[in-house]
């Protein structure tokens, strides 16, 4: 039998559509602490199959209370880094301090749902220290919903990430010991064993993570090192040591 | 009640709504019109396209590598094509994509450095600048649902530092030591991949100008768009240079044994 084209597709020409966006893989996570937070991201930017690039940054530095993780259409995720960093500077010139972490968090929301009918393809995740010394992470979806968590990841391993996050931070599906109660904050070293744990799992099973980890760490002001000292490739980004801490920490992550 | 005197008395001017009576959206136009505005089509495919461009980073800068053919569809309409341009005095730009999109950029770029020359503030535009301005005007016309449909890799050399980068129709952007767009990120970079990483500060010129144009002789051979006349750029601390056009030595002999390939005889 002859296939022939039905009529509908030759009375009515087919339109091709450009698409505006794509979709470049990799995973962002950040947890609070007490009085400090991790951010963390892999480096690995890719397009379908291929891997575009090994080295392609997701975390960055706002302030040195402040650390944003972008994930999703790569080309929205650093216009609009580059337009929040433009604010935080419009705000220093006016105010002559850094913006709060809360309001950093607004302004943000603000920003994407501005594009609310052509939104910015990208998840995003705030983490750093409060003005009252605590650690927090805010997390958003792409027009701004947003709220204040403990734990949060996002991206291509969100899916596999965010369970075992339920399950070692929130301690679902865990009972405490019998007369005890879970911690509501772990340590940093504990925390830091997390996210480079959930980073190794995420790339062995998932294709689109991998090749290097970046995790920020955030520390309150007068909190003391207390935890770093142990872990190596440690890099201070902060230039005063009196107010809040700001560390990068890199590894490694397997290239296949 | 018009309140300027010299108005009086003299005929309303109904073409011109001075104080806003009708809702904004029925608000008459009285402005020119743009007689073939409806016509106006955006690019929604690439016409004149040509194929891969190859960049390595190599001891002394970046070398940069494409074929001199610009398809229109599977036809090898244009043979004799330049895809590889020098911007300023550090700087080459490796076009794949529409070909016409591409002149365009040229044009604009051109334009931008005039500008730049002008000023005469003792700055001139590098790579990094240029990639900059590039991804800005092709991120800016995705978003405008416009876009100038390539792929392009930027190289350059300047105070010492070597710059790579790519930027395509979607304002995607990234850099990396080993670089290919189009059919070369699938056929070439995986060689471009193993003979460069780790060995960029090690290769010389001699060395990367091989590994270039082994790949480029692979692309020729898998790639129906590619065509076996192509040119080298090199960008180092003499600044860019753009070699003439040459021919890669193939060798369709095992074609012989092979049913389907040459001439069959049964």
């Amino acid at each position: 039998m002859v296939a022939v084209p039905d009529m509908d597709s030759l009375v009515n020409p087919q339109q091709r559509q450009f698409n505006p966006y794509t979709e470049n893989g990799g995973t962002i996570l950040a947890i609070a602490g007490a009085d400090f937070t991790v951010i963390a991201g892999d480096t690995r930017q890719s397009e379908g199959y291929s891997i575009q690039t090994r080295y392609a940054p997701k975390v960055f530095r706002l302030t040195d209370k402040a650390v944003l993780a972008v994930n999703g259409f790569a080309a929205d995720g650093n216009m609009f880094v580059k337009k929040v960093k433009q604010r935080l500077e419009w705000y220093r010139h006016a105010h002559a301090k850094d913006m709060p972490l809360r309001a950093i968090a607004r302004l943000i929301q603000t920003m994407l749902y501005a594009r609310r009918f052509f939104p910015f393809y990208v998840y995003n995740i705030l983490g750093g220290i409060e003005d009252d010394g605590t650690g927090a992470v805010y997390s958003f979806d792409p027009v701004g919903s947003y709220e204040r968590e403990t734990c949060r990841a996002a991206g291509a391993a969100q899916s596999l990430v965010q369970p075992f996050l339920d399950n070692q931070i929130y301690f679902k599906n865990q009972l405490a010991a019998p007369g005890m109660s879970h911690p509501t904050h772990l340590p940093l070293p504990d925390v830091l064993s997390i996210v480079i744990d959930s980073f190794t799992s995420a790339t062995e099973r998932h294709i689109e993570v991998g090749d290097g980890l970046e995790m920020y760490v955030v520390l309150a002001k007068g909190r003391g090192l207390g935890g770093m000292e142990a872990i190596g490739g440690v890099q201070e980004l902060s230039e005063r040591t009196e107010g809040e801490r700001l560390f990068v920490v890199r590894r490694e992550l397997k290239k296949d | 009640m018009d309140h300027f005197p010299t108005n009086w008395g003299r005929p309303r001017n109904d073409a011109y709504d001075s104080y806003g009576t009708y809702p904004i959206p029925h608000r008459p136009y009285n402005g020119p019109k743009d007689a073939f505005g409806e016509g106006v089509q955006r690019t929604q495919q690439p016409i004149v396209t040509g194929t891969s461009v190859l960049a390595i980073k190599y001891k002394d800068g970046i070398m940069m590598a494409a074929d001199n053919l610009a398809s229109y569809g599977s036809l090898a309409r244009f043979k004799d094509v330049q895809r590889l341009t020098a911007v300023g005095e550090f700087t080459v730009i490796g076009a794949s994509g529409d070909m016409s999109d591409f002149q365009y950029i040229q044009s604009m770029l051109d334009d931008k450095m005039v500008e730049e020359f002008t000023s005469q503030d003792g700055h001139a535009l590098g790579p990094a600048e240029i990639h900059e301005y590039l991804s800005f005007i092709m991120y800016g016309r995705r978003t405008k649902m416009d876009p100038l449909w390539n792929s392009f890799l930027v190289g350059g050399f300047k105070e010492g530092q070597r710059f790579l980068a790519y930027v395509d129709l979607l304002g995607t952007t990234y850099s990396a030591s080993a670089m290919a767009t189009g059919y070369g990120a699938h056929i070439a970079l995986p060689l471009l991949r193993t003979a460069v990483e780790g060995k960029e500060n090690l290769l010389t010129e001699e060395q990367a100008q091989k590994i270039l144009e082994e790949c480029m002789k692979v692309l020729f051979y898998r790639d129906a768009r590619s065509l076996n006349k192509y040119q080298i750029a090199t960008i180092t601390a003499a600044g860019p240079s753009i070699s003439e056009s040459r021919e890669l030595a193939t060798s369709w002999s095992f074609a012989e044994g092979i049913r389907g390939y040459g001439a069959q005889t049964q």
